[in-house]
């Protein structure tokens, strides 16, 4: 029985899990303490990253109080530590990378540096077991939009596409801006999307044509439709159709992620299907992705939404991952890698 | 008491372990790497290699000394927050210093000035009596805004000419840090000195993308 401690701040949440990885290879979470900094960033339309950074120092060590206090452990109970070291915001990394070394060190116990994305695989792992190998991961956030293959999460990701400009969760956010909804975009878009007809605007679905690059994402195009069309309509006089607008929208990026998702599972023969990040809480990306890998016969996974956003609770479980597998830590040498490829799952 | 005093507000990363006895600090072991780059990398390390160096444990430690800077912020943020997490897991005290103190602190005797890199043409800066008694806020401005008149020598970064002779240590070292603190006092908060707002603006009107 082994105690993993993980820590996240790579944008605006520090966060700090606790797991416990059993002699069966099961991993139980103890504990999940975020304190998220989205609230400073509101009126400024996205995260500013010295902010972000600023609110890392402050939380770190009560939030990490709050972990244990809440599983009822102490911090000599730790048997080792799990950090982002990326792919993030360098200095908010560096925030989190800094404190778990000098906890590994004081606790005498082994430091993983771990990615972030693999992270967001492995949380699903906290609420439905051991994944089948292969798995395909959809990743999206407000920070990445990714499809992953994922054979084994301590050493075989491997990136099948990725956004080419924009993250799924960015476009929610300059849209939700577009159409008048606060910041971050992707809540109040569901909820306005939810009375809106998603048929009434005819918007772009990016790398979709048939020469396309046929696992990548694009929502740029997407973004700068939905602004063009709302200014059309204001400079006619016209009101604007913020439900449908929102709908339509919606319904244009869950169509693009899932239609690929689906296709790249069938095309690589996989069957079994994890969606996680921020964006993963999107209801009509979760519906459509039920029914079209239903369809497809393909099985998937939605962690709760609880784990899906940033925490520390995924990094513990990746921690976990690594230690059951027996991978080598890290040197208290680590340091932040803001463009950690997706493949290095540990440093 | 032993004291481990740790500073990332320059490009120095300082981590030393000092032995305080009837208020006279002295200095077992220290590590330093000046590279205003490797401060998340080499910190932690330097704490291990000069207590290891020192022949002590962490835990002999007493208390932790850190220096808040003024600094660059994401280095200085580097050894605070080890700091905080080093307290927190040997459940020992951290106290903070403004880093600039701990440099006037190894200069006592004369009225100082004492600066700092701040980067963007700027310096921070402090001035202090010849009891070594802080004579101003911490600050940061441009040279030329530096007053000068009342002292007559320069510790500190060696970057900028003042027009007046410079004395003393570049960057904090442990003693100073240690001599800078007071231990006897409830620890304050750990607060970095950043003096700057964050470089963040508010979005203006929306951009149109249709042309005209
Ligand atoms: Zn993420």
């Amino acid at each position: 029985m082994t105690i993993i401690l993980g820590i996240e701040s790579s944008c605006d949440e520090t966060g700090v899990g606790l797991t416990r990885l059993n002699a069966d290879g099961s991993i139980e979470l103890l504990a999940d303490e975020v304190a998220s900094s989205v609230e400073l960033h509101a009126r400024f339309g996205g995260v500013v990253p010295e902010v972000a950074s600023r609110a890392h120092l402050e939380a770190m060590v009560p939030t990490m109080r709050r972990a244990f206090e809440v599983s009822g452990l102490s911090l000599s109970d730790v048997d080792a530590v799990a950090v982002t070291c990326g792919p993030g915001l360098a200095g908010a990394l560096l925030v989190g990378v800094s404190a778990a070394k000098a906890y590994a060190l004081t606790l005498d116990v082994p430091l993983y540096g771990v990615n972030h994305l693999a992270g967001h695989v492995a949380a699903d792992t906290l609420d439905h077991g051991g994944l089948p190998a292969p798995t395909l991961a959809l990743l999206v956030s407000g920070g990445h939009s990714q499809l992953l293959r994922v054979d084994n999460l301590a050493d075989g990701i491997t990136e099948i596409g990725s956004t080419i400009d924009d993250a799924a969760g960015e476009a929610y956010d300059k849209v939700a801006r577009v159409i008048g909804l606060p910041y971050p975009g992707g809540p109040p878009i569901d909820k306005a999307a939810q009375r809106g007809n998603p048929c009434a605007i005819a918007f772009p679905r990016g790398l979709t044509g048939p020469r396309d690059a046929k696992y990548d994402f694009s929502f740029s195009g997407l973004k700068t439709a939905v602004a063009r069309w709302v200014e059309t309509r204001e400079r006619d006089g016209a009101d604007v159709p913020v439900d449908d607008v929102a709908a339509s929208f919606q319904e244009a990026v869950a169509d693009v992620l899932t239609a690929k998702a689906v296709r790249a599972a069938v095309d690589l023969g996989i069957g079994t299907m994890v969606i996680s990040g921020g964006v993963a809480a999107n209801s009509r990306l979760k519906a459509l992705a039920a029914e079209r890998c239903a369809a497809a016969g393909i099985a998937l996974r939605v962690p709760r939404p609880r784990l899906c956003t940033d925490n520390g609770a995924m990094i513990s479980a990746l921690g976990a991952h690594l230690v059951a597998a027996g991978v080598k830590p890290s040197s208290l040498d680590l340091s932040a890698n803001p463009a950690l490829p997706v493949a290095t799952i540990s440093v | 008491m032993l004291v481990l005093a740790v500073d990332t507000a320059t490009p120095a990363v300082t981590a030393g372990v000092v032995e305080l006895s009837g208020g006279t600090p002295t200095l077992l072991a220290v590590r330093v790497t000046v590279d205003a780059r490797a401060h998340g990398e080499l910190l932690t390390p330097h704490v291990r290699d000069a207590l290891a160096a020192a022949g002590r444990a962490l835990s002999d430690v007493d208390a932790v000394v850190c220096g808040v800077g003024p600094g660059p912020f994401t280095g200085l943020r580097a050894g605070m927050v080890t700091a905080a997490a080093l307290g927190h897991a040997l459940d020992r005290p951290v106290f903070p210093v403004c880093s600039l103190d701990a440099i006037a602190a190894a200069v006592p005797g004369e009225p100082l000035l004492v600066v700092t890199d701040a980067r963007r043409k700027e310096l921070y800066w402090a001035t202090y009596d010849a009891d070594g008694r802080r004579t101003s806020e911490p600050s940061v401005s441009v040279p030329t805004a530096i007053p000068l008149d009342r002292v007559n020598r320069v510790a500190g970064a060696r970057i900028v000419d003042l027009g007046l002779p410079f004395t003393g240590p570049e960057h904090p070292g442990p003693v100073g840090l240690v001599a800078a603190a007071d231990l006897t006092a409830e620890p304050g908060p750990l607060t970095p000195l950043y003096l700057r707002r964050p470089d963040a603006v508010e979005p203006g009107a929306r951009k149109r993308v249709s042309p005209g």
